[in-house]
């Protein structure tokens, strides 16, 4: 890992063998722990490999700096909720009419003004009337949105108290999930692309904890902090439960020499990890064909030379929107496969340092603008962050031996378990410091 | 030997050179003038002469040292002051402050030389608590010359001092420069405006691809028909 | 009376806790627009900063109250503040020497260094972790009052409560000394002026004399001093909390931007816009309202917008500033 590394001196072996390496660390721990552990690492690990591809999209082929990750991956998370949950009987018609409108009031005084701002003559009148439009159009939208939020929450607070989802199958929610982020991500990127580069970290940074604040506080939406559980899971996965009543399951499980219950959870994860694979290959498939199309060739000469691109025509503002809108849909993409994967949606989960910054830490870690490179910095340091914080503590209690018992020592060794950020940081600034092309560099 | 003494200049930024044995002398309170057109690296050649270009080949003599591996810095310790063409203030700070920076190498009180700056642009004076970014182009080239002799160079490089500014202005900052070249200070500068700069210039260099073309008085220069024809449009 | 009421409130719960607030962003934005102006990127690492600083300033308070110093009626933080301080510079000093000056050499793009930041932000935020934990901590001692709403009643045998607490005045205080001490330094003194000049023209300021170097050691300094003293404060006027640290970024940012990044002036104005809007749209006016128009009784709080959405309030004026007046109120740098 010399700094003075020339572009093109990589082996053709280098990412072959990386993998390898990554599969014997997850074999190591189905062998140790357990493969259900295993399984779930490999599981989540693919998960933040989708979420490494998004803004591989975005930092890698583009250089635009996302700090929003989580924001659009929990947005993402809220379609499993919408879409795949049965409806919350009479909750609709308690006030799903109500928010509507109050919705459609909120769109037409946004429009209103804006309308008004452009078509009115510079002066206080303008601003005036459009501080009239938004002060009357916000009042009108809470008489509409309050009552009819009371009355969808009042509905069977204890289990439900939210509008419900549309009980269509769980599938059908990971492309809305990538729809709402991208949403989302153009609203955003409409301001703040064109300006400076940090401007648009800034503010991904605002929305993702604006959306995050949203999913926590809107009961009637996905009941806020009191989770929606029992999201169904997609299709061919099948329930533990349904396979352990399978004639003949039990007998099959114990000829492989596994306990049923375990053998039912395994075959669940691998449904899981089938399906997780198969997205993966085709997003990688995706990509590699529009980075090899004009339209990805001159993303690459906008990353490269963005003034001599200008200078060619090239609107680069739009090029830059079009794949931030694109990178955050697969990080919608994959929120919406976690919480499916997880089953249930829990909006105080959503945690910056985890969801997003540790984002950037694969895609750097794995070689910016490789998505190769993006999957093995998705599942290995998926799989550091969670054996480190299994191993801090460990270590801790080696390195405290001979220290006596008391005030410090417990100190030390709980604090341990923040070893992992220390861990990811200096990852982090050594591979932007010393390989800066990451371990699987773009080709 | 001349006060500046740059002899057979070759180099450039890249691979390619730019100058091809240009030579630049300077004698002591006198006006040096480099025209010539587009591109043929007067710039650069100044830059040379401060040390921002590498030479690969020549040398620069200034009162008889050899400074040519001394950095920018270090020459204007030797005496001499550059002027860039842009970006040649600080223009959220006060007239005032950008002399002061101006002097920054300056352990000694450097409070005459100031004054000394005030008396050669009195507008300066009156406008002294105005931040720079808010002069007019003559005012700010003013500051920016000002900044430039507050370390009491004994060679002072503008380049191009009047891009950008009226006819009216021009006249104007070329008187301050013949000003400031009877104190005793060698002036070198690069000059769109050719004629007006030949007529004030005790010496004329017509650089052409990096090498010298012509060289000779001003005035002479001016009379030489051939250099009217090619350079000056008739 | 009614007014006068009206006015009591208005002052107890918005006018005072949004100063003390805007005072404490005010601080951190002058610490990211300082970094801005000197280094050129968005300094990411910036709330972890003042946690770290925070944290150091507490470990120290812990042990002067063990030795039994203490300051009076004044918080003992405050006595730990200079050495908090001190400790903090060395902090990123020795961050820039190993990290940040690399980047410099190789001349590296802005958002590279923005990237660079988020891994310094990391171990910033381990190591605060590690010092002191993850827990909400109150560190403040001494007299919790200046007025207190039973003082306040004595006083002018008012029904509506009015409190000012000891935290709230010396941030304030504190806040005002340091934003002298800072202009007078970058205005008065001739590293504050180089400082200045590096930040308008990098290129003349080199070919001034100069020394870059020097120049980002002092704004780190700066940095670490702006950084503890605005962590110290908010940790005072509420209380410490790692992750709070973590999620002021978008506040302090959001001021920064508004009153044009790069510019110190706009920092501070910047600061007081963000936090009396999030407090005037967050707060419940329920009971002013009630002052003013007798008459009506909302069944509400009349609260414009929950106090959850806190942050929501610094983002829409982030984003009206980006699409209105990118350069914020008093034009700063868009490099």
């Amino acid at each position: 890992m010399s700094p003075t590394r020339q572009p093109g001196d990589t082996s053709p072996l280098r990412a072959p063998l990386f993998f390898a390496i990554l599969a014997l660390l997850i074999l190591l721990e189905g062998l140790t722990t357990g493969w259900n552990s295993a399984l779930g690492i490999l599981n989540m690990g693919l998960i933040s490999a989708i979420m490494a591809l998004g803004i591989n999209l975005q930092w890698g082929t583009a250089g635009l700096f996302n700090a929003g990750a989580m924001g659009f991956l929990a947005l993402g998370g809220l379609a499993p909720v919408l879409i795949s949950m049965p409806p919350t009987p009479g909750a609709f018609a308690a006030g799903g009419m109500g928010i509507l409108t109050a919705f459609v009031v909120a769109t037409i005084a946004l429009v209103l003004s804006v309308v008004t701002w452009r078509r009115m003559p510079k002066g206080r009148a303008r601003g005036l009337a459009v501080t009239g439009i938004l002060l009357v159009g916000f009042f009108v939208y809470r008489a509409l949105f309050d009552p009819a939020v009371t009355a969808i929450e009042a509905i069977n607070p204890s289990a439900a108290g939210n509008l419900g989802g549309l009980g269509l199958p769980t599938l059908i929610s990971w492309p809305v999930g990538a729809l709402l982020a991208a949403g989302a991500a153009w609203l955003v990127g409409k301001t703040a692309l064109g300006l400076r580069s940090d401007y648009l970290a800034i503010a991904t940074l605002g929305i993702a904890e604006i959306i995050v604040a949203v999913l926590k506080n809107e009961q009637w939406l996905d009941r806020g902090v009191l989770n929606v559980n029992g999201i169904p899971r997609p299709w061919p996965v099948p329930y533990e439960i349904d396979l352990q009543a399978r004639p003949g399951f039990a007998e099959k499980a114990q000829a492989w020499g596994l306990d049923p219950t375990l053998a039912s959870t395994l075959l669940v994860k691998l449904a899981f990890l089938a399906l997780f694979i198969v997205v993966i290959l085709l997003l990688i498939w995706a990509s590699e064909m529009a980075l090899k199309s004009p339209w990805g060739r001159m993303m690459h000469a906008i990353r490269d030379n963005e003034i001599s691109a200008a200078a060619m025509g090239k609107n680069i503002t739009r090029r830059h929107l079009q794949v931030f809108v694109l990178g955050s849909a697969v990080i919608g993409l994959a929120g919406a496969m976690m919480i499916s994967l997880d089953g249930q949606m829990t909006p105080s989960s959503y945690n910056p340092l985890r969801y997003t910054f540790l984002i950037l830490v694969m895609v750097v870690v794995g070689g910016s603008g490789s998505n190769w490179g993006s999957v093995l910095g998705g599942v290995l340091i998926w799989y550091l962050w969670v054996k480190a914080g299994d191993w801090g503590p460990e270590i801790m209690q080696v390195v405290m031996g001979p220290v006596p018992e008391g005030d410090f020592k417990t100190h030390m060794i709980n604090s341990a378990a923040h070893m992992r950020m220390l861990l990811m940081g200096i990852l982090l600034l050594l591979v932007l410091r010393f390989s800066p092309r990451g371990l699987l560099p773009e080709k | 030997m001349s006060y500046l003494d740059a002899s057979n200049m070759t180099g450039g930024y890249g691979k390619a050179d730019i100058l091809h044995g240009c030579t630049l002398t300077v004698e002591k309170g006198q006006i040096a003038v480099i025209v010539g057109p587009n591109g043929a690296g007067k710039s650069t050649a100044m830059k040379a002469v401060f040390g921002m270009l590498p030479l690969r080949g020549g040398s620069v003599t200034l009162d008889g040292t050899d400074i040519t591996a001394l950095s920018p810095q270090d020459r204007v310790k030797k005496g001499m002051g550059f002027v860039p063409q842009v970006n040649n203030v600080f223009p959220t700070m006060s007239v005032e402050e950008n002399l002061e920076m101006g002097a920054f190498i300056r352990d000694d009180d450097f409070h005459d030389t100031m004054e000394q700056v005030y008396t050669l642009f009195p507008i300066l004076k009156d406008k002294r608590h105005q931040n720079a970014g808010e002069l007019s182009g003559g005012q700010r080239q003013q500051v920016a010359v000002g900044r430039a002799l507050m370390t009491q160079p004994k060679l002072l490089m503008l380049d191009e001092p009047t891009a950008g500014v009226s006819p009216i202005v021009m006249d104007e900052l070329f008187d301050r420069i013949i000003e400031v070249a009877r104190t005793g200070i060698s002036i070198l500068m690069v000059e769109q405006n050719a004629r007006q700069a030949l007529e004030i210039a005790d010496r004329g260099y017509v650089l052409v691809q990096g090498a010298n073309r012509y060289t000779d008085t001003g005035k002479a220069l001016l009379a030489d028909p051939e250099v009217r024809r090619t350079f000056l449009g008739g | 009376m009614e007014l006068i009421n009206a006015l009591v409130a208005l002052t107890n719960y918005v006018i005072i806790p949004a100063t003390a607030y805007g005072a404490q962003l005010a601080l951190g934005a002058l610490g990211v627009t300082l970094i801005y102006s000197i280094l050129r990127f968005s300094n990411f690492a910036h709330g972890d900063t003042m946690a770290f600083g925070t944290a150091v300033v507490i470990l120290i308070t812990w042990g002067l109250q063990a030795m039994g110093i203490s300051f009076g009626p004044l918080p003992t933080a405050l006595i730990a503040l200079p050495f908090g301080i001190a400790v903090t510079a060395l902090m990123m000093l020795g961050t820039d020497r190993v990290v940040y000056r690399y980047y410099r050499r190789i001349r590296a793009q802005p958002v590279v260094l923005v990237m660079v930041s988020v891994g310094v932000m990391f171990v910033m935020n381990a190591l605060t972790r590690f010092l002191i934990g993850v827990d909400q901590i109150n560190f403040a001692d001494g007299e919790r009052f200046i007025i207190s709403a039973r003082t306040w009643n004595q006083m002018t045998g008012m029904r509506e409560p009015l409190t000012l607490r000891t935290t709230q005045a010396i941030t304030v205080v504190t806040a005002a000394i340091t934003v002298v001490a800072l202009f007078w330094f970058l205005n008065r003194t001739r590293t504050g002026k180089s400082m200045r000049a590096f930040s308008d023209n990098e290129d003349l300021a080199l070919l001034s004399g100069i020394d870059p170097d020097r120049v980002v050691k002092v704004t780190w300094v700066l940095t670490a001093a702006l950084a503890t003293i605005a962590g110290t404060l908010y940790g005072l006027d509420k209380s410490f909390k790692a992750f709070t640290y973590f999620q002021i970024v978008l506040p302090i940012f959001a001021s920064a931007i508004v009153g044009g990044i790069g510019n110190p002036v706009g920092a501070i104005v910047g600061g007081f816009i963000i936090s009396f809007s999030e407090v005037g749209l967050t707060y419940a006016w329920k009971k002013v309202a009630g002052y003013l128009v007798p008459a009506w009784e909302p069944d509400g709080l009349v609260q414009l917008l929950s106090t959850d959405y806190k942050f929501a309030v610094s983002f829409v004026i982030l984003i009206l500033v980006l699409i209105f007046r990118p350069t914020g109120i008093f034009r700063g740098k868009v490099v």
